[in-house]
């Protein structure tokens, strides 16, 4: 440091330290106090923290800390605190029948917000969170159910699902019936106006017609298309649709068929919450 | 003190050899071009082929130009190298604004899912590296590579080491920079985040990076100055820590050498802390030490003031290096990172706040004595409120370091907020400081184009980033609450889809920050394009403070 170019500055009164590059020079303003002891203050904050948790690495273990506590042995004390306030109910729920806790008032509440919960982050990704359901995924909230909206129907569904895994599960195929030769267009074409005839008297079917519905058709979903939740069937005369947004996608379903998936939720959800759900779905508006 | 500066040569022998290397280079590319199933590093070969055979051309004809032409040293008597500076500074604001777009479009994305038009190279997970290496290491690294030029030449009276280097880490960066990009729209990618390149891309980064350190070490070898300016400490900290950084993080065993695809050496937990190692330091390193460079030379050199304090600068130099390099488990908090490394990594970011605030004290109080200059100077206002937001952001940093506040913060867009009043309050601020301060004095006029026009440009930006940071810690806070609501029934309060449809209206704001973000940077690319041309708006600013200091700095 060459003393001799050093200068008080105007401005601050403070000296220079001498030395200058491209113009700039630097006060000798001492550090400021304030920030030297909140650093001093950190840094013994720190330590004392290394101190009373776990912290230095040593050659096979580590330092565990005064407390000697870790973050695992916390998050298993909050989840047994949970658990415990859950599981009253849930013993109860997996051992009673779903009548039985839908009479039962604590019961009933707790299944409600259980299922809700169940729901919001297992069901809702298809349904919609209101359960109000999208094109290929049914709205619950309709009393339209394609294989039954009682309690046991519903809990059969979500247990086993639908063309799921489980050996149990609820399974049906609708035929191509273009695509397997069953019929050829123009009799897909007059079958579809049949069926459009079943929930609009202004339309008149082709001659014929409901003979290819009576063959093909009404085995499943009736003779008079009101269809058969057993084979999970839909009812093709009300205006409620799963997959038909007009009548082209009508043709392609009996072209080609439909068929969506429902996973089987028994073994990924435990049997309380699975009921919970079932009793929470049949309360969403159409519950039989 | 009189120095005898010699103008610049370049001799046949170092243009045939760093012609020869490339030409090796080709021969290479031509082999991997030849043989590799990847489309896309197929593509990369020929960009590489296309790219280097303009090399061999340039450094011939650099080599012309360099030896045959007439220079002219500044008044000091130094021959700087402006040239390749002059280059950065363009690319800094093309790039610049090509990574705010990207990153505005992935804020529509998000309010509005649509907006990817179901096509794979523009969804969110192709676009998001795309933006974040666009801002940090196309804007951010070419505003440090051209600033360190700029600042490493008039700190040490000595022209850049080297006359075919600065340009090859100039042009290689830019490849480096094309490579990477292209090849996360087509898929390549070896999905560490700000370090997606594969192994190739990193290879040729890595030579790129050595020849910078060896331009870099080689100016300040030749100083004639007796002393090391503080700015130049930063810039070798960053410099120096990148590579080690870069070499460690990025350490990969390709599974072919015509082939894209490697596999990182390291494994579960161990591969998670190095990777936060490396992305923590690179914020520390790269968008912290690297930008109080730049901020240690243009804040006193706009202001005309001393720094405030040299003790303060040395130890805050020192403290901020030593600590840094410890705070990276705090991105693993409450994951299978053991206690004890979230321990440590969590109680040096706390001891890390005083170390970060000394850069802004030091920054702040060099404008002691010269507060009156903020009212007719808005290049200096940017600079100085870059300091302000980079003294709330490495609060805000070591607070959400902080176990209990982690626990509430970590995963939601409170961090993400955190980043963009760094990023965009900090790093651009003061990059947009730099780039406007040195426009003028490198091409030799007296002002910039439009001093109205950088008022219009920190005004319109300020709201925008006040817009971003404000709805991201509404919307971040309020998700990690939902998170972690629970009933009285021990149920959780909200699914996941819900607190997303919540978040919508924060993300349209934010959005709308990050479009008026984008409008301000193109003011100044207006603006500096005008200035470059040589053009002025003819405003009567009430001093002239711009001139002043730009004749100022003519002077040298």
């Amino acid at each position: 440091m060459s003393d001799d170019n050093k200068e008080i500055d105007e401005v601050t009164g403070t000296d220079t330290t001498g030395h200058e590059w491209d113009g700039i020079k630097e006060l000798n303003t001492p550090m400021p106090r304030w920030w030297i002891y909140t650093f001093i203050v950190c840094c013994i904050w720190g330590f004392a923290y290394q101190f009373l948790y776990p912290s230095w690495p040593l050659i096979d273990s580590y330092y565990e800390g005064y407390f000697a506590e870790t973050q695992r042995d916390r998050v298993h004390a909050e989840l047994a605190s949970y658990n415990q306030i859950r599981n009253i109910s849930a013993d109860k729920i997996k051992s009673m029948d779903l009548a039985a806790i839908k009479n039962d008032h604590d019961l009933n509440i707790f299944a409600l917000e259980g299922g809700k919960a169940a729901f919001g982050d297992n069901c809702a990704p298809c349904h919609g969170t209101g359960a109000q359901g999208f094109v290929g995924y049914p709205n619950l909230n309709d009393d339209d159910w394609i294989w039954g909206g009682s309690l046991d129907d519903i809990h059969t569904t979500i247990n086993y699902g639908i063309r799921g895994v489980h050996e149990d599960t609820r399974i049906n195929e609708m035929p191509a019936y273009l695509r397997d030769e069953l019929l050829n267009k123009a009799e897909i074409n007059d079958v579809v106006t049949y069926v459009e005839s079943l929930a609009d008297n202004s339309i008149h079917p082709a001659a014929g017609s409901s003979e290819i519905f009576a063959d093909n058709c009404a085995l499943c979903h009736g003779e008079d298309g009101k269809g058969l939740q057993e084979l999970g069937a839909p009812d093709l005369t009300d205006a409620i649709k799963l997959y038909v947004t007009d009548r082209d996608s009508m043709i392609d379903i009996v072209s080609y068929s439909r068929g969506g998936v429902m996973p089987s939720w028994n073994g990924r959800l435990d049997e309380a919450t699975i009921k919970s759900l079932a009793i929470y779905v049949h309360t969403l508006g159409g519950g039989e | 003190m009189a120095y005898q500066h010699n103008p610049p040569a370049t001799s046949r022998l170092a243009q045939s050899i760093v012609a020869s290397c490339l030409a090796i280079g080709i021969i290479l590319a031509v082999l991997v071009a030849g043989k590799t199933t990847s489309g896309p590093m197929q593509f990369h070969a020929f960009i590489v082929i296309a790219a280097f055979l303009i090399g061999i051309v340039a450094i011939f004809n650099l080599g012309g130009r360099i030896n045959d032409e007439k220079h002219e040293p500044s008044p000091s008597g130094v021959f700087y190298n402006n040239g390749v500076i002059k280059y950065g500074i363009i690319a800094s604001m093309f790039w610049g604004v090509v990574g705010f777009t990207v990153g505005d479009v992935l804020a529509w994305e998000l309010a509005f899912p649509v907006l990817n038009f179901d096509l794979p190279w523009t969804n969110f997970g192709r676009l998001r590296p795309l933006h974040t290496s666009a801002v940090i290491f196309a804007f951010g690294g070419n505003v440090l590579i051209v600033t360190s030029f700029y600042v490493v030449q008039r700190t040490c009276k000595a022209r850049l080491a080297g006359e075919i280097a600065p340009w090859f880490v100039f042009w290689g960066y830019q490849l480096f920079i094309v490579l990477a990009a292209t090849g996360y729209v087509l898929g390549v990618t070896q999905s560490k985040e700000y370090a997606e390149p594969e192994w190739y891309v990193d290879i040729w980064l890595t030579i790129v990076w050595v020849t910078y350190l060896c331009v870099f070490l080689g100016t300040l070898w030749r100083r004639k100055e007796p002393h090391i300016y503080v700015a130049n400490w930063f810039y070798l900290a960053f410099i120096v820590t990148v590579a080690i950084l870069h070499l460690i993080n990025n350490a990969a065993v390709p599974i072919s050498f015509v082939e894209p695809k490697s596999y990182i050496i390291y494994a579960g937990v161990q591969d998670a802390l190095i990777q936060w190692w490396y992305g923590h330091n690179a914020v520390g390193f790269f968008l912290t030490a690297g930008f109080l460079g730049i901020m240690y030379y243009f804040v006193p050199k706009r202001a005309e003031r001393p720094i405030y304090s040299y003790r303060l600068s040395i130890i805050h130099f020192w403290s901020l290096i030593f600590l840094y390099i410890w705070a990276g488990p705090h991105h693993l908090h409450y994951t299978a990172l053991p206690d004890w490394a979230q321990t440590l990594g969590m109680t040096f970011s706390i001891m890390l706040w005083m170390p970060s605030w000394g850069g802004m004290i030091n920054g702040l109080m060099t404008l002691s004595g010269a507060w009156d200059k903020l009212r007719t100077d808005p290049v200096l206002k940017m600079l100085v409120v870059s300091i302000a937001f980079y003294g709330m952001s490495t609060f805000e940093g070591p607070l959400m370091s902080i176990k209990a506040v982690n626990g509430l913060s970590h995963y939601t867009d409170w961090t993400i907020g955190h980043v963009h009043s760094g990023a965009l309050g900090w790093v651009a601020y003061v990059s947009f400081g730099a780039l406007y301060c040195m426009t003028p004095w490198l091409w030799d006029r007296k002002g910039l184009y439009s001093l109205k026009l950088v008022n219009v440009h920190f005004w319109i930006s300020t709201v925008g980033i006040l817009l971003y940071i404000c709805a991201m810690w509404v919307s971040g806070i309020m998700q990690g609450l939902m998170w972690r609501a629970y009933t009285e029934l021990g149920f959780l309060e909200y699914s996941f889809v819900e607190t997303v449809a919540s978040m919508q209206p924060y993300f349209i704001i934010r959005a709308v920050g990050g479009l008026m973000f984008i409008i301000g940077s193109l003011v100044m690319v207006y603006n500096i394009w005008r200035t470059i041309l040589g053009h002025s708006a003819e405003e009567a600013t009430p001093e002239n403070i711009d001139n002043a200091i730009a004749a100022q700095a003519l002077g040298e």
